[in-house]
């Protein structure tokens, strides 16, 4: 039985390292929104399981709230916004897919030869999820540095958090108000961004980064 | 007691820089500040002499860093240099008495100079790291704001800003010696550090940074650049305390972390000094003789004379480490006893200086000249100023050189092969820089002073007020009774010898007629009584003979003009003229001179003209690269602040990674 709980969560957090390679390789706007969605469920699911294992009621909670947000509420406005904005069929050009995904490949070896050793104390099963946890974040990174688009640039950082949860939810005694002040903090982000995206658009009637450069006199 | 007395003292200092500031709208508030200074700097001096009754008094005030307190010692070396800095501030405020008013802008003045000169006597007190480094930092930037007093020029602005940056590299150089000395534990009062054991690494370091550090305030070549630069751009009475007295405040710090906080010398040790003295005494002297500024002419004395200091703390160290205590204890005492001769005949020279720009409102001496008809007393004191410092007797300056001189003349006896070459060459290159000196003088004095005037400001000069002639008079009556009586100071110096290098001088009051003898009798002795009495017979009875067999008849007529009918006083011969062969002789290898005839074709009537371009070779091959690296650095890092919100996320990702990566291996 203590075999199965802890193969559930790693299934898991892997599930949610390989949402992240998805969303690395995803090129259409509302398909990185999809598969934004699934990871946001992916996340919920595995506090869940964490809130079973650990027997925290607070974690579900932390569950509901990540259910809730990031896999209704964030989504539907980000197809709002996409839509407003006259973006939701845009292919945005990645340039070197498979570059970018042998670099996730290693980012996540680098991050398991890290957290192993350095958490060889812990529980096993905080231990793996703190490791696929640093994966995610450094794969989220990976997807604001290589896109070009705002849009996707939001939904790495959203991803970014999305792998912090997850280390949180596998460390216990995590109390509940910094999960709460985390999910708001990354609300106001969120609309924050939002509402920069906006005026961007208005100004220069596109969401490419490329054009912010161009009019701070730097590109021709 | 005089611990005590001396910190009042200083706190009262600190204070008039305060009124100076509350008090400003008051007409007589210069006269007061300076007068209140006088006072103050004589107190000082009075607490410096006064018996101490023990040999070190201490105390610690709760003041500063809540573990460690401020220290304040006095000892015989801060005694010793409590008065050397107290006896050039108190002239300095007199003579400011007058000079200051004439100030077109008197509170960027009034408010520093108090602070300047409290500063100083921090320096000399300090116990520990900590107050050392910040009474070290707040005299420089006290002065640095006295050296911008006249802002509106361009040049001052640069003087200004190029003291800021080696001020501010030296500190930084002291701060990262002292933090070697205080250990990881950061025992950081004089006491713990003294005690501690030094490696030889740690000592290697220290005495090297020590020597970057004081050196950059004391003017050592080759970090003496910003003198030539602040010396001019300050009011002159700031220009004398910066260059008599603050040099030496550097000197105190050299010799205290070096003969004091390192602990027993290495031989070694003694390799720095002697050659950055040397060159400093040559670079010093050989741009002096070059020189039309007056000012600037003094700033590269001063290195010369701080190079002859460090000459003889060099052979000190190199004396001690091989425990010849009575030649040690010579080359020491020498470097005190200079120390106290330059602060007195530089500050009375530079307060010449300020007499001419004062009074004919020119420091070029090129359009001087005649200036002992118009300015008599001001001639007579710059005189004595002059063959002070060029070290003739029976003044000061004679003694200490020759004292030098002599230690130098004992190295035979130090058993390492590398000091006992280096010292003769040291010695030579000392000899050729004092004969210099002379000869820069006497082209000073000559060409300001003597012949008829070059121009209008010149013919016009008036002598100072009463304060100014005071102020000097009195600095040249120390000389000459310093050279008098040399054995007092000596006397008064042995004890700091004993403390410093483990020995001393002979008692010199025991010797007869007031001569001394600085190993022993037998070998060599001065006596400066007998030569001034031997100058003054025989210039009288000269006089006497002149007078009796010459004619008695004097008429004053014009010179006679080769027969020309016009000769205009631009036809005589120029400071520049007198600094020629030395400038041919050693252009190329010294200056970098570039000499350019500019001959109009036949026939054209436009006056041929020869420009002169002279070049510091330090500034152009040991700054100039410094700076256009750091320049370069600053621009390549320039990239970055225009980077893509991309890129610069790149950057933090890639920096990640690496750390991780660090991490993971």
């Amino acid at each position: 039985m203590e075999h199965l709980t802890i193969d559930i969560a790693h299934v898991l957090a892997g599930a949610l390292v390989l949402t992240s390679f998805m969303l690395l390789y995803q090129d259409r706007l509302s398909g990185l929104i999809n598969i934004y969605t699934l990871h946001a469920v992916i996340l919920s699911m595995s506090v869940a399981w964490q809130a079973y294992y650990q027997d925290a009621p607070h974690l579900y909670v932390t569950a509901a709230i990540a259910a809730i947000f990031k896999a209704l509420i964030i989504p539907f406005s980000l197809r709002r916004i996409i839509e407003r904005l006259g973006v939701h069929r845009t292919v945005e050009v990645v340039g070197g897919v498979g570059i970018t995904m042998l670099i996730g490949i290693f980012l996540v070896a680098l991050s398991l030869v890290v957290m192993l050793p350095a958490t060889a104390s812990a529980d096993p099963l905080a231990r793996e999820d703190i490791a696929f946890a640093l994966a995610i974040v450094l794969l989220g990174l990976l997807m604001m540095v290589t896109r070009r688009n705002a849009v996707s640039q939001i939904i790495g950082f959203m991803s970014l958090e999305n792998g912090l949860i997850l280390a949180a939810a596998g460390a216990k005694g995590m109390p509940l108000v910094v999960e709460i002040s985390v999910a708001f903090s990354i609300l106001i982000a969120f609309i924050v961004i939002g509402i920069f995206l906006f005026r961007i658009r208005e100004r220069f009637d596109n969401v490419d980064l490329f054009e912010l450069d161009r009019a701070r006199g730097e590109r021709p | 007691m005089p611990l005590y007395l001396a910190l009042t003292c200083i706190s009262a200092l600190l204070a008039v820089g305060v009124y100076a500031i509350v008090d400003r709208r008051n007409p007589d508030i210069s006269r007061n500040v300076y007068r209140l200074c006088i006072a103050l700097c004589s107190i000082l001096f009075l607490a410096a002499a006064m018996p101490r009754g023990a040999n070190v008094l201490s105390t610690t005030l709760p003041f500063g860093l809540p573990w460690l307190g401020m220290h304040f010692r006095i000892d015989v070396l801060s005694a010793f240099f409590l008065a050397v800095v107290n006896l050039g501030g108190a002239a300095a405020s007199a003579y400011a008495i007058g000079y200051g008013a004439h100030e077109k802008e008197p509170m960027r003045v009034l408010p520093f100079y108090p602070a300047f000169l409290a500063g100083m006597n921090m320096v000399v007190l300090a116990d520990d790291a900590f107050s050392f480094l910040v009474a070290w930092e707040f005299m420089s930037l006290a002065s640095w704001a006295l050296v911008l007093t006249h802002h509106h020029d361009a040049e001052n602005r640069r003087a200004g800003f190029v003291y800021l940056l080696m001020a501010s590299f030296g500190g930084f150089a002291l701060l990262m010696a002292f933090g070697v000395l205080g250990g990881i534990e950061g025992a950081y009062d004089f006491a713990s550090i003294r005690e501690s054991t030094k490696e030889g690494w740690k000592t290697g370091l220290v005495l090297a940074l020590a020597l970057v550090g004081m050196g950059s305030k004391a003017g050592l070549a080759p970090l003496h650049i910003w003198l030539p630069l602040a010396h001019p751009a300050a009011p002159s009475h700031v220009s004398a305390l910066m260059s008599g007295v603050m040099t030496k405040v550097a000197i105190y710090g050299f010799i205290r972390v070096v003969f004091d906080l390192l602990g027993p010398p290495a031989f070694w040790w003694s390799i720095e000094p002697l050659t950055f003295g040397a060159a400093s005494a040559l670079i010093g002297v050989l741009f002096a003789t070059i020189q039309s500024d007056l000012k600037k002419l003094l700033a590269y004395s001063t290195i010369e004379n701080i190079g002859v200091i460090f000459i003889a703390l060099g052979l000190a160290l190199a004396f001690k480490a091989n425990g010849l205590a009575l030649p040690a204890a010579l080359a020491f005492t020498a470097a005190l006893f200079h120390v106290f001769n330059h602060s007195l005949f530089k500050s009375l020279l530079f307060f010449g200086a300020g007499a001419v720009l004062g009074g004919s409102g020119e420091r070029n001496i090129e359009r001087l000249g005649g200036l002992i008809h118009s300015m008599p007393k001001t001639a007579f004191l710059f005189l004595g100023g002059c063959v002070a410092i060029s070290a003739l007797p029976p003044l000061n300056g004679f003694v200490s050189e020759w004292m030098v001189f002599q230690a130098i003349l004992l190295s035979p006896s130090l058993p390492q092969w590398t000091v006992k070459l280096l010292v003769p060459a040291v010695g030579v290159a000392l000899a050729l820089s004092a004969a210099l000196g002379a000869g820069c003088y006497i082209r000073a004095y000559g060409v300001a002073f003597l012949g008829r005037p070059r121009s209008d400001s010149a013919r016009t000069a008036k002598d100072p007020d009463r304060w100014s002639i005071g102020a000097m008079a009195a600095l040249l009556t120390l000389c000459l009774l310093a050279g008098l009586l040399p054995s007092l100071v000596i006397d008064t110096i042995s004890p700091a010898a004993r403390d410093f290098v483990g020995g001393r001088m002979p008692t010199q009051a025991e010797l007869s007629w007031l001569s001394i003898a600085p190993v022993a009798e037998s070998r060599s002795s001065y006596n400066g009584l007998l030569v001034f009495i031997f100058i003054l017979f025989s210039a009288y009875s000269a006089r006497w003979v002149i007078h009796k067999f010459g004619s008695t008849r004097s008429r004053r007529a014009p010179a006679w003009d080769c027969g020309y009918i016009e000769t205009s006083p631009t036809t005589q011969y120029t400071g520049s003229s007198f600094a020629q062969p030395i400038r041919r002789t050693l252009g190329v290898i010294a200056f970098s001179v570039k000499e350019r005839l500019d001959m109009p074709a036949p026939g054209d009537i436009r006056a041929a003209r020869l420009n002169v371009e002279i070049k510091d070779r330090i500034f152009d091959y040991l700054y100039a690269p410094l700076t256009r690296a750091v320049e370069t650095c600053a621009s390549s890092l320039n990239i970055l602040s225009l980077l893509t919100i991309q890129e610069y996320l790149a950057l933090v990702f890639a920096a990640l990674v690496f750390l991780l990566v660090l991490v993971a291996i």
